[in-house]
């Protein structure tokens, strides 16, 4: 019923409509105006406009712009973030000069030259000089943000150093999970098909690299500690975006992708700098993935090494360990509270930094 | 109609006469051959499309402005999709997904170089058709084919594809790991194959028809730029949609044959698949491949039309007419070897990504020049401020908005922690789809006298274009800063992380005006079909151009001009010219009717 009403409401506006641009038509003939050729009035009319909205626009630009600083990503929490962040505020600089000069002289030139009966524009179809300083100025000035930008990018994908804490992060539809390599920093060699209940991120048994390593359900850091992550996935794409560590990237069935980063702030010092006593890092999935994409996450704890050491003790060896002085339960429920329970006990702590 | 241009013969109009009486309802408008029917229906079918899409769009964005609140108008759009008012996760991917493909493909691609070089590229070089009006045919009926078959897959009953409009594998190859994987995803396959085959059509028959068929006088550099933009756009076409058919063809393999070009050591519902081998990341290349000349293949067209329009109605010539071919040839050139910018945190190896950038901020040379020569030619001109004329100065402003982020977007180091967030959707809606439809509106308004013999309402005009302006800058400007609180794009909600603050209350805003914005479109619709049958007739040359098209009689006919196709003896750029009587002089007028006003060298 509701559906049929607002069909015939939708036809009774369209005959409104129409009867309407009649009647106007009519109106308009009766009083001779001349409707297809643009009249002066309407130059001034649209002029003016344009002018309002480049008023008005710019206002508003600007309002909506400090407003919303409240929104934006706190500090960067890494010491190739902070360098980004700096290059991206440098290019914001440039834009905006360049976005206010331009659409100034577009919007305020379509007002000041619009048309007057009697005036003729000035035949004026090039200037060489003007169209080589207008193509070398650009040029010179990307050149250098292409060489500082790829200085950067070059400095930020370099091979991990030696030291530097290997972590995996693995994901799945539709959640992650970490496997740190232990004091041998080695990850264990892994084949999709050996995943099983028991072993989710199908990590070779055989491989005596694996003895040590541990699999965990949250992703924990130490401050000031190097870390290169190692990323896969088992069955389509996704991404790994830590918005505040201004790292990302993608992790595809098949293949294994890098990322080296320092974090540089703990999450308890990022409390305070956000003023947000309930402020929490993430990693997210920012490939689309499946229906549950929007929820696929894990929580990032950057701590202290004291810290990182007292939970690293606590987490679970992706096999049972049978030197072990504590038996292990096999890690099939890794993330269910007993075991994380029973894994408190286990002396064993490692950590490489 | 196949007279080459040289042939201005008198007898080829006459059989016209003849044959036009033998039009039946098909042959004129269903299984024309006709380039300006075929233009029509070109137009006609990219509206269509774009209100379907444009819907579609509006309905996730309440999903995203009000997360929390139920809309009864959803289920009664989509049904059990949209159950109590709530829109379904996954068919939120599926409406993004097509939302994303008819824009692209079948609105800017199909409907914006469908329509126009259509119609002008005839119009404009002086020929009586295209090379070959059944290939023209054929092409139309690909597109519209395409259309039936992605509209059809609205209605299967797993839901249409949903792996976004790049349809990355795995995704995109694997039913088990999103719904519209299945059926849907082999819809939208074969109306990308069918789309191809047209855009492939549709562009040989411009290159050629360009080359070869333009009236005596019409040398490539007496072409106007719009001719200029629809060849390019051809080339890149025909160089480009074959790799986008490659590699549909090996995802198609992949689904249904079982082979593994893109698929490599997957376990998926609890089973490891046999695939080994492939690489998901080959599929990046190949679509990219296609996609970045693609979004050329959107914005040159339009470019084109907005010079024309802006040259037109600023009394004065289009400043640096060579300086904006030659961009437009970089900027084609270029279009092709900066596809990896797309794929920067993919894995692929640092060095390569640093090439992309190089190449990719190259690209912002010829943009920028592009943009001082629109200005310029603004400076000191004599603006009628037509609707068109207002379409094509927000298109440039958009150029602008959209183009400078672009520089931030195309630097690796950068784009790390922008890659996939809101600020991507706020870039590419900007400098691809607003410039773009702002493009096709301008040409819409400019050209549909020479459509329909009719004018439009410049009223509904002047409002359609301050409504629209108002809300898409309402629209996109606030998106920059959703993104750079970190909120990635295709998230069916932001409520579950605290973090999200910015994309909740900056999304309403956002949804509000995209709501107004598209109902501001409907003015242009009634405004549109209105006009066609009711609008002002139209006088021979409204808006005082140079350009052949004009001279043609406002009545259509076969082959164009009663007679003999006009000579061309001037560029189509003589606005303004000092010591001549009038504003503009046609390119038909010949150097010995206006000795007064010519520059040394022109005789």
């Amino acid at each position: 019923m509701i559906n049929l009403l607002t069909l015939l409401t939708i036809v009774l506006a369209l005959i409104t409509g129409w009867r309407l641009m009649r009647v106007l038509e009519l109106v308009r003939d009766l009083r001779g105006d001349e409707e297809d050729v643009i009249t002066d009035a309407d130059n001034k009319f649209n002029g003016r406009a344009f002018l309002v909205f480049l008023v008005l626009g710019f206002a508003g630009m600007i309002y909506f712009t400090i407003d919303a600083k409240k929104y934006l990503l706190p500090v960067a929490a890494t010491k190739h973030g902070v360098l980004t962040d700096a290059f991206l505020y440098q290019n914001f600089l440039l834009i905006i000069v360049v976005f206010f000069i331009t659409q100034f002289l577009l919007f305020y030139y379509a007002w000041k030259y619009q048309h007057k009966k009697g005036q003729k524009a000035l035949f004026y179809p090039d200037n060489h000089k003007l169209e080589f300083w207008w193509t070398v100025i650009p040029a010179v000035v990307l050149m250098g943000l292409i060489v500082y930008g790829l200085q950067l990018w070059i400095s930020i994908t370099n091979p991990a150093p030696a030291e530097a804490m290997v972590i995996e992060v693995y994901g799945k539809q539709f959640d992650w999970t970490a496997r740190y390599s232990g004091q041998d920093n080695k990850l264990a060699k892994s084949n999709y098909k050996m995943i099983s209940d028991d072993n989710p991120l199908g990590v070779d048994s055989l491989d005596a690299s694996g003895k040590d390593d541990k699999i965990t359900r949250e992703l924990h850091l130490p401050v000031g500690s190097k870390i290169s992550f190692k990323f896969h996935s088992r069955d389509v794409i996704h991404s790994a975006y830590f918005p505040h560590l201004r790292a990302q990237m993608n992790c595809v069935p098949g293949m294994t992708t890098v990322f080296y980063l320092e974090p540089t702030i703990t999450t308890d010092s990022m409390k305070m700098i956000t003023n947000d006593p309930k402020f929490e890092y993430i990693l997210l999935c920012n490939k689309i993935c499946g229906v549950a994409h929007y929820n696929m996450r894990m929580k990032l704890i950057v701590e202290s090494e004291a810290d990182f050491k007292k939970w690293y003790a606590t987490q679970t060896y992706v096999f049972a360990r049978p030197d072990s002085t504590t038996p292990v339960a096999p890690n099939s429920v890794i993330d269910s509270a007993k075991t994380v329970e029973a894994m408190t006990t286990n002396k064993k702590v490692v950590a490489n930094k | 109609m196949s007279t080459h241009s040289n042939d201005h013969s008198i007898e080829a109009h006459d059989g016209h006469d003849h044959h036009e009486h033998h039009d039946t309802f098909w042959t004129k408008y269903v299984f024309s051959q006709d380039h300006k029917m075929i233009s029509k229906q070109f137009l006609v079918t990219a509206i269509f499309m774009a209100v379907l899409a444009m819907v579609m769009s509006l309905i996730f964005r309440l999903q995203l402005g009000w997360p929390d609140q139920k809309f009864p108008i959803i289920e009664t759009l989509i049904g059990h999709w949209g159950k109590g008012g709530k829109l379904d996760p996954s068919f939120y991917l599926a409406l993004v997904t097509i939302h994303g493909t008819i824009m692209v493909f079948f609105v800017l691609t199909g409907g914006l170089s469908g329509t126009f070089s259509n119609l002008l590229i005839p119009f404009q070089i002086g020929a009586r058709d295209m090379a070959s009006g059944f290939l023209n045919m054929l092409s139309y009926w690909f597109f519209f084919a395409s259309c039936t078959v992605m509209t059809a897959s609205l209605f299967v009953e797993a839901g249409p594809a949903s792996a976004g409009w790049t349809v990355y594998p795995p995704l995109s190859a694997l039913p088990q790991a999103i719904p519209g994987s299945g059926l849907g995803m082999t819809l939208w396959l074969v109306s990308m194959v069918l789309f191809i085959g047209s855009a492939l059509l549709g562009g040989i028959n411009y290159v050629v028809t360009i080359i070869n068929m333009r009236t005596k006088g019409m040398s490539m550099t007496r072409l106007p730029l719009t001719i200029w933009a629809f060849f390019i756009t051809a080339i890149l076409g025909i160089l480009s949609f074959p790799v986008l058919f490659a590699a549909a063809l090996l995802l198609l393999f992949d689904r249904s044959f079982g082979t593994s070009f893109y698929l490599s050591d997957i376990f998926i519902n609890g089973a490891p698949l046999h695939n080994t081998g492939g690489s998901p990341i080959l599929y990046q290349h190949l679509f990219w491949f296609l996609g970045h000349p693609e979004v050329y293949i959107v914005l040159l067209p339009a470019l084109g039309l907005a010079s024309e329009v802006i040259s037109t109605q600023a009394r004065k010539p289009i400043f640096g007419y060579k300086a904006m071919i030659g961009s437009m040839l970089v900027i084609a050139f270029l279009s092709f070897i900066v596809w990896g910018h797309h794929m920067f945190i993919t894995g692929m190896n640092p060095f390569l990504g640093s090439v992309f950038v190089f190449t990719t901020l190259l690209v912002a040379i010829p943009s920028a020049v592009k943009v001082f020569n629109y200005v310029a030619t603004l400076w000191k001109a004599n603006i009628v401020l037509s609707p068109a004329m207002l379409f094509a100065i927000g298109l440039v402003s958009f150029f602008i908005s959209g183009g400078l982020t672009g520089i931030i977007l195309g630097d690796s180091a950068l784009d790390i922690n922008l890659h996939d967030t809101y600020f991507v959707v706020a870039h590419f809606h900007i400098v691809m789809g607003s410039s773009a439809i702002f493009g096709m509106f301008a040409g819409v308004y400019h050209w549909f006298p020479r459509m329909f013999g009719r004018m439009m309402n410049k009223r509904l005009g002047y409002l359609h274009f301050w409504l629209t302006i108002v809300c898409v800058y309402g629209t996109f400007f606030p998106m920059h800063f959703v993104g750079l609180s970190g909120a990635p794009r295709r998230y069916y909600a932001y409520t579950s992380y605290e973090g999200f603050n910015a994309a909740l209350n900056i999304n309403a805003l956002i949804s509000s005006f995209a709501i107004l914005g598209g109902l501001a479109q409907l003015i242009f619709v009634f405004n549109f079909f209105y006009s066609m049958f009711r609008g002002k007739k139209s006088v021979q040359n409204p808006w005082k151009s140079n350009t052949i098209e004009w001279t043609a009689p406002i009545e259509h006919l076969h082959g164009n001009w009663p007679g003999e196709i006009p000579t061309v003896y001037r560029w189509p750029y003589d606005y303004g010219k000092p010591n001549h009587d009038d504003d503009f002089i046609p390119q038909t007028t010949p150097y010995s009717e206006t000795t007064a006003s010519n520059l040394p060298g022109e005789v």
